[in-house]
């Protein structure tokens, strides 16, 4: 368990780490928190020539709220979001997903950024990048490019960044105090990855839902958002008998994925799970 | 003042809470090589070749061997419990014609650094025909290694226990009461994995082996043996140790092959295991099936059991021979009557880690199959499980009980024991009838939640002997030196408090010297819960006689008679206290003949029979079938408790542990027998948030007989019925009895069985 040679590099602005990424391109990997990538490394499951150390780069250190949107740096480290972030729903949400992640050590290096480039299926973050419908800022020497959630997770480990772009910013849309948000996770010890997670969401105006977000996590290859029963929750009051449709959009979501089993979880297991966490993600976004 | 009895602070944390400890990584050595072993990739196969020219042309790499290299050295034999027809089961150091599991060493590598001896040894090709692995040990027995050795089939041995006529006992039996139940494949999991630094001394051509730990002397005399050492040339030694479980230290191939290397190339060489290969190399464990079959009368009373049980004993016999089956097939019977009793247990090889045995060997899988029978019994019976086991309790008027055969190769005697006591005091510690009660009225409101008890009986204290130096220095500062050995137990502490108690010395100027194979010629080591038993008795016995050496000769000093003197505070002082001498000037004056010393050994055929009581209390969500352990009591009756705080860190670690079994660990392999638990991400140990609070329950009801102190080891009964516990509290919980056959508990098998309707 002993890392394979590299070199390490060390740029000490942006410019710099992108002209470096256009040369090496496949051969090297950025190292943000570490907390995937050495591991990996470690395991020899990775095994980079050479790797970019983005931890000096100033220009990638920040999380401000700019134009109704949370604008998070590359360098943001989960531990940010510890206390929310922003006032209102997106920052109470974010704190309470925050918990579920590793470990409070982990949680001092790994960055918001890592997670969604490294695109763990099981990531709390990418699923709150999907069914908030976030957007990521990529950089290369080429440019810059922004790009939609939808569009930028490709499937376990894959996205939509290039082997010279690095992900620079992500910008989740700030919710307005009509908001009500909802989060459940389960996973075989606390810290660990989940094995089943859903986020909801949902604009409450005179009494009834306007807009929904629903996405679930921790099965198939990356994070789901449950359009359909988004567009169901659509129009429906968030009065007492809410009850009633949550119970049939969760019944719902079971039949809307096909989870894969694993040492961990059978995919009937799985299923369930997903329907019991968006119920219970639901009801505490809305009853 | 007394010393025994009391929750003393640990002497040897200091070093520990300063960073000063000396594990085995943290021993080195200028110039030292670094070892790494190149593993077999494959379950089962036939070595066809091991390429290692492209690894060997590496800058920094000094040796690769395999086989080939090292075909004089024997493989490494067993320890305890070997039987002649096991021998041809036993593993070499480095794979010869098979590799018979994924991480078996086929080639071992020394460099430079252990970056280098890593790069190597991912060059090094092993050219394997691979073939259809046996990964069921309940399966028909296969050939063990086809071409090599012709007939010798995967079931080395079939352990068979009985007494009494069966026969009848079914005859008159008022119902059968059947059951199948597995327990999975886990084992311990030291915070310290294993390592070793042997350093070579030219001037005197003799070998040392840092890292040592449970049986130092033991496996100084089997290394010397296979690398054919006279005696003295190899000497090990012991720093801290991370915790051992049973497995730590036993002697394995990489403990061999680092003193070969060192010895061949005249360097010190370091060797210390990662993770993944502690998880695919060292001894793994449980992993049985048993088929029960009960004959009982009306009152639940068993009649008759007859048991058949399929041990999982992986790629190899190691160390440890036929110990686990052995005990298993010995304490199944556990705390009851049982008056007839046959039991086969299957001994069977598969293509997976081999095993060996974790905290309880034999007993977590042996309480778990038999407290879910009487779980059964009462439920076909339709009697309260605790009147089941009530009618089953040995008496305490039947005390010491005969079992009628041997385990370990010492009588079965339970020596002492009040069982039905034990049980009365935990219904009253829980207010068992309000408490179900409680359980019920939450049920009818939905929650699914109940109680479930396991009752074990342990043993400990195995023999044969333990000898004690003591030597009492001019300072007053006392030096004990055992061939016992500490895996961070606390056993400094408690020897200390032994010696104390007799000499009246404060702990803090006792010092304890323990694993160092050149300080004392013999030594048994830690397992078996043996070290308070053992070395305690002999600490006794040569604090006895240095106490009397030294009221002698200050009698002499203080002309009067030693009846007239009494030990305080680490002086002699008469009784009316007119006069006081301190012990240091005692051995002052004998300094010229030899100094203060003592000498104890203490010998042992029996073993001692702690027993106790787990109780859980668990909440299960239907939704997720997430387990919430509400509550946790344990009561476990050690004879006497040198150190009850001690003692209690020692069931809340076991509890810990076997709530690891009981839920979350497993070694899960594919069809082709690949590990899918190989890292702790998939090999889930408990954490701090799924361990409860455990309610202990010390009691010192039933003293041992057997030893001077009326001590019985404490060490493993905080593990041991905690699957049981647990499987009766699920079984409970959502009112489905008999459901949970099977360890670990998992959410997708409780999934199942919420869902299946089983
Ligand atoms: C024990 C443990 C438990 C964990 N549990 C969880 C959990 O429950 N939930 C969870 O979500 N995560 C979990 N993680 C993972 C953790 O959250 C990681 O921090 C995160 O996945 C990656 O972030 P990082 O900054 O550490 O990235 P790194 O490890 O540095 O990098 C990860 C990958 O992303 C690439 N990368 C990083 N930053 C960028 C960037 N800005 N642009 C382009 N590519 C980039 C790297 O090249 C690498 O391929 C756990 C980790 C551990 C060790």
């Amino acid at each position: 368990m002993k890392a394979a040679a590299f070199d390490y590099l060390r740029p000490a602005s942006l410019g710099e780490a992108l002209a470096l990424l256009a040369t090496h391109k496949d051969d090297c990997k950025i190292l943000a928190g570490g907390q995937s990538l050495v591991p990996a490394m470690n395991f020899r499951l990775a095994r980079p020539a050479i790797l970019i150390d983005i931890n000096d780069l100033d220009e990638l250190d920040h999380l401000r709220a700019d134009a109704g949107q949370l604008k998070i740096g590359a360098l943001t480290r989960h531990a940010a979001f510890h206390r929310p972030v922003v006032e209102g729903p997106l920052g109470t949400l974010l704190a309470k997903v925050v918990r579920h992640i590793a470990h409070y050590p982990i949680r001092q290096r790994g960055t918001f950024a890592g997670s969604l480039s490294h695109a763990d299926p099981a990531s709390e973050w990418c699923l709150v990048a999907t069914t908030l419908r976030a957007e990521m800022v990529a950089k290369s020497a080429r440019g810059e490019r922004v790009i939609a959630a939808s569009d930028f997770f490709h499937g376990t480990f894959t996205t939509a960044l290039e082997p010279d772009e690095i992900l620079a910013e992500i910008r989740l849309p700030i919710m307005t105090p009509d908001w009500r948000v909802g989060f459940y996770e389960f996973s075989r010890r606390a810290g660990d990855f989940a094995l089943g997670m859903a986020v909801a969401a949902a604009k409450v105006e005179d009494g009834t839902i306007r807009e929904a977000r629903l996405g679930v996590g921790g099965v198939g290859d990356r994070a789901i958002r449950l359009g359909a029963l988004e567009d169901q929750l659509v129009g429906t009051p968030a009065s007492s008998d809410v009850i009633d449709s949550i119970d049939r959009i969760a019944r719902e979501a079971r039949g809307m994925i096909e989870p894969s089993g694993d040492i961990h979880a059978s995919p009937e297991y799985r299923r369930d799970l997903i329907a019991a966490s968006v119920k219970r993600a639901l009801t505490e976004a809305l009853a | 003042m007394s010393f025994v009895g009391r929750s003393l602070r640990r002497i040897e944390d200091r070093p520990l809470l300063m960073g000063q400890g000396a594990f085995a990584a943290d021993c080195n050595w200028p110039g030292q090589l670094h070892m790494r072993v190149v593993r077999s990739p494959v379950a089962f196969g036939r070595i066809l070749g091991v390429e290692t020219e492209e690894a060997t042309a590496l800058e920094g790499v000094v040796a690769i061997w395999t086989i080939a290299e090292l075909d004089d050295l024997p493989p490494i034999d067993f320890r305890q419990m070997g039987l002649e027809r096991l021998a041809p089961y036993r593993q070499f150091v480095l794979a010869r014609d098979y590799v018979r599991y994924v991480g078996e060493p086929v080639a071992v590598v020394v460099a430079v650094d252990p970056y280098i001896a890593e790069d190597a040894a991912d060059l090094v090709f092993c050219d394997i025909e691979e073939l259809e692995p046996q990964l069921d040990a309940t399966a028909e027995p296969v050939a063990f290694m086809p071409d090599v050795h012709p007939g010798l089939m995967s079931e080395p041995a079939v352990i068979r226990r009985g007494y009494g006529d069966l026969d009848a006992a079914f005859a008159c039996a008022r119902r059968v009461v059947e059951l199948e139940v597995k327990i999975g494949r886990h084992t311990g999991v030291p915070m310290e994995t294993r390592g070793g630094l042997c350093v070579y001394d030219t001037e005197k051509d003799t070998l040392r082996l840092y890292g040592a730990a449970k049986v130092p002397h033991y496996n100084r005399d089997a290394i010397s043996r296979m690398l054919g050492l006279a005696p003295g040339r190899l000497e090990l030694s012991e720093g801290h140790v991370g915790g051992g479980f049973g497995i730590r230290g036993e002697l394995y191939p990489e403990d061999v092959l680092v003193c070969a290397a060192a010895l061949r190339l005249k360097r010190p060489v370091k060797w210390i295991e990662d993770r993944r290969e502690h998880l695919l190399a060292a001894n793994h464990s449980r992993d049985q099936v048993y088929r029960l079959k009960a004959a009982v009368d009306s009152r639940g009373f068993i009649l008759g059991l007859k048991a058949d049980f399929f041990t999982d004993q992986g790629a190899y016999v190691r160390t440890h021979g036929t110990t686990v089956t052995d005990l298993s097939a010995g304490l199944l019977p556990g705390p009851y009557v049982i008056p007839a009793y046959d039991v086969a247990g299957h001994i069977r090889l598969t293509n997976k880690t081999p095993a060996g045995t974790y905290r309880a060997p034999g007993r977590y899988e042996s309480t778990f199959a038999r407290e879910r029978l009487i779980d059964a019994i009462a439920i076909e019976l339709g009697l309260s499980p605790v009147e089941v086991r009530r009618v089953n309790l040995i008496g305490e008027a039947a005390m010491p009980f005969d079992r009628g055969f041997e385990t370990l190769g010492t009588r079965v005697v339970y020596d002492s024991g009040k069982y039905a006591d034990l049980l009365e005091r935990v219904l009253a510690h829980l207010d068992y009838d309000r408490l179900q009660q409680q359980l019920t009225e939450r049920r009818s409101r939905g929650e699914l939640v109940g109680l479930g008890l396991g009752y074990f009986v342990e043993k400990s204290g195995l023999g044969p002997q333990d000898l004690v130096r003591m030597r009492l220095d001019m300072r007053g500062d006392i030096e004990i030196v055992t061939g016992v050995a500490s895996v961070g137990q606390g056993v400094e502490t408690a020897l200390a408090q032994i010696c104390a108690e007799t000499l009246q010395v404060p702990i803090e100027r006792i010092r304890v010297i323990h694993g160092q194979t050149d300080r004392i010629e013999i030594g048994f080591g830690a397992f078996a819960s043996r070290v308070t038993v053992m070395a305690g008795s002999a600490v006794k016995i040569a604090a006895e006689a240095l106490r009397a050496t030294a009221l002698e000769v200050a009698a002499r000093l203080l002309q009067t008679t030693p009846q007239a003197l009494r030990l305080s505070n680490g002086m002699i002082e008469t009784v009316n206290g007119s006069a006081s001498l301190p012990l240091g000037d005692v051995a002052a004056h004998l300094e010229e003949t030899g100094g203060l010393t003592g000498e104890g050994r203490f010998a042992s055929s029996h073993m001692t029979y702690p027993y106790g009581i787990h109780a859980a209390q668990v909440r299960v969500d239907p939704a997720t079938c997430a387990v919430t352990i509400e509550r946790y009591v344990v009561a476990y009756d050690v004879g006497r408790a040198v150190n009850p705080m001690l003692i209690e860190g020692q069931i809340v670690g076991g509890v810990a542990q076997g709530v690891g079994g009981a839920f979350l660990e497993e070694f899960v392999y594919d069809e082709n027998g690949q590990p899918l638990a190989a890292s702790f991400a998939d090999y889930l140990m408990p954490t701090c948030h799924e361990v409860p609070e455990v309610e202990v329950l010390l009691r010192e009801d039933a003293p041992s007989p057997l030893n001077p102190l009326g001590v019985k080891g404490a060490g493993e009964g905080g593990i041991n019925a905690a699957g049981a516990a647990l499987a009766g509290a699920i079984d409970a919980a959502i009112q489905k009895p008999g459901a949970v056959a099977q360890l670990p508990i998992t959410p997708g098998r409780l999934h199942a069985i919420l869902r299946g309707g089983r």
